[in-house]
């Protein structure tokens, strides 16, 4: 209990009381886990909307004529290479080639970059972002605190977006391609406040399903979220605790910091080699030295010594993360460890068991028949592929 | 402070049990609420002795699992199918249609009345 008054409250702290949430530590936050079922939440972004405060991510902005060039410098992607308006998937790692943290890097405009933490890591991330861009013509502003992050996820998060969207920008918000953000205004309903509020929309998820992302100024969060509640009453949009968040990444087959990715995982175990770009060249052509590179290009060269797979549970008992991925044995005991599950849980839209989970290569393979160790039964598992779930 | 039936009797692990004969046992608005949505149950067979403070069985939501333990001794002469097939009944009603076996009892573990229950539940 001691470790939930230490932890941070987020601008919409008193919104989540008012609607009844549970709470629970996440990332150093007092976040919501749920207002009132996982699975309604959860089934209600894959069939209708849900509405997740996330103001505990990090937003370290760099700007300046070099931020392209440090970014380059700083992660393992290319920054530079983004269109001013687009987004990107990238990663922070170590010399070492292992990763700090799993990022989103929008480009706002030819020198100014937005770049997306984990709650957790959101100060690692801004502190190594500085030290990275010393040398480099770009200024690294930590935003988080003044920043809140309201994501409206599900088929009917355009209709509900666009109905708090100011005429002149509706369209603008319609046409928003996924990983794309633009500036635009929204109405509030406070009009203490003007009743409008300028934030950055982006088309960006965690669900995998359309959806946005809004940033807003701390202090218009409680005013959007509301207005976002009221306009979505009618879509069957309802808020969406950090229990639905993590069963829908599960089934979309996204990787969670701590689980999946940590200082001892390297981007090409993750199955996530895409986002390092070792080709990277600077202004001149000439290849971009990157934090990690050496690294990171020499595990490239060698055989991973585990791979993260999905799995099926054949049964109804799911796997949890830290559970033994073992053989089946044909007595139904768990036989030789293959493996560790790194999320699990039963699947709300499957109706079966799913997790992610690292094997050895030679029992990585789609159809391979293995058994989770759940707390001494051997359960039945087979590797499937990855995302358990996408949207049609 | 939450109020609990007054008819049950309550152990620490959050499980409650009536004295009725055969006993039925359930798990308390608190433990359900804590569990999130449950979507499946183990349950132990008809016919199992059980112990008071054994574990015997589990109780698993989206979020987490967690062990069912007996509040009392005895032998289990029915269980909850219907919650088994639907375990959404425990999460809607833990108290009445969401009750998890019977026991025909033989001993009780440490129990306390819907009053303590309510303080240790605070």
């Amino acid at each position: 209990m001691t470790e939930e008054l230490q932890d941070k409250k987020t601008p919409l702290h008193d919104e989540h009381v008012a609607l009844g949430a549970a709470m629970t530590g996440f990332g150093g936050w007092l976040m919501p886990l749920r207002y009132t079922s996982d699975l309604a939440e959860h089934r209600a972004v894959r069939e209708a909307a849900g509405l997740f405060d996330l103001s505990h991510m990090g937003e370290v902005h760099l700007e300046g004529p070099g931020a392209g060039a440090a970014l380059d410098h700083a992660l393992v992607g290319a920054a530079s290479a983004i269109a001013v308006g687009r987004a990107r998937y990238s990663m922070i790692c170590a010399e070492d080639g292992s990763v700090l943290d799993d990022l989103i890097v929008y480009r706002l405009g030819d020198e100014h970059f937005l770049v997306v933490a984990n709650a957790g890591n959101a100060e690692l991330v801004a502190r190594e972002l500085v030290a990275r861009a010393a040398g480099f013509d770009a200024v690294v502003t930590d935003r988080s605190a003044e920043t809140a992050l309201v994501a409206v996820q599900g088929p009917r998060a355009e209709e509900i977006v666009a109905a708090v969207t100011t005429p002149g920008d509706v369209e603008a918000v319609r046409a928003l391609r996924y990983y794309a953000s633009a500036p635009v205004t929204l109405r509030t309903g406070d009009a203490g406040a003007g009743g409008e509020v300028a934030v950055l929309a982006a088309r960006t998820g965690y669900t995998g399903e359309d959806g946005f992302e809004l940033f807003v100024p701390a202090e218009h969060a409680r005013a959007l979220w509301a207005a976002l509640l009221a306009a979505g009453e009618g879509h069957g949009l309802v808020p969406a605790g950090l229990s639905a968040r993590d069963s829908l990444r599960l089934e979309a087959g996204m990787p969670l910091y701590g689980h999946e990715l940590d200082t001892t995982t390297t981007p090409y175990e993750a199955g996530l080699g895409r986002v390092v770009r070792l080709d990277k060249v600077d202004a001149q052509g000439a290849p971009v030295d990157f934090v990690g590179r050496a690294a990171l290009q020499a595990r490239k060269d060698s055989p991973p010594a585990r791979v993260l797979v999905g799995l099926r549970g054949q049964g109804r008992r799911p796997a949890r993360a830290g559970y033994d991925v073992v053989r089946p044995d044909a007595d139904g005991a768990p036989g030789a460890r293959v493996g560790t599950v790194t999320s699990g849980a039963p699947s709300p839209t499957l109706g079966y068991p799913v997790a992610m989970a690292y094997v050895t290569p030679e029992v990585s393979a789609e159809g391979t028949e293995l058994a989770v160790d759940v707390r001494g039964r051997a359960e039945p598992f087979v590797v499937v592929p990855l995302p358990f779930y996408q949207r049609s | 402070m939450a109020s609990f039936p007054e008819n049950l009797q309550y152990s620490r692990e959050h499980e409650w049990v009536d004295d009725a004969s055969p006993a039925t046992v359930g798990i308390t608005s608190v433990a359900a609420d804590a569990l999130g949505d449950v979507v499946y149950l183990e349950l132990p067979e008809v016919g199992t002795e059980i112990t008071a403070g054994q574990v015997v069985g589990e109780i698993e939501s989206t979020k987490s699992v967690s062990e069912l333990y007996s509040p009392v001794t005895g032998t289990v002469v029915e269980v909850n199918t219907a919650a088994a097939d639907d375990p959404a009944t425990v999460n809607a009603d833990p108290f009445g249609a969401g009750w998890l076996f019977k026991v025909d009892v033989t001993a009780k573990g440490e129990l306390m009345d819907a009053a303590a229950y309510a303080e240790l539940a605070e």
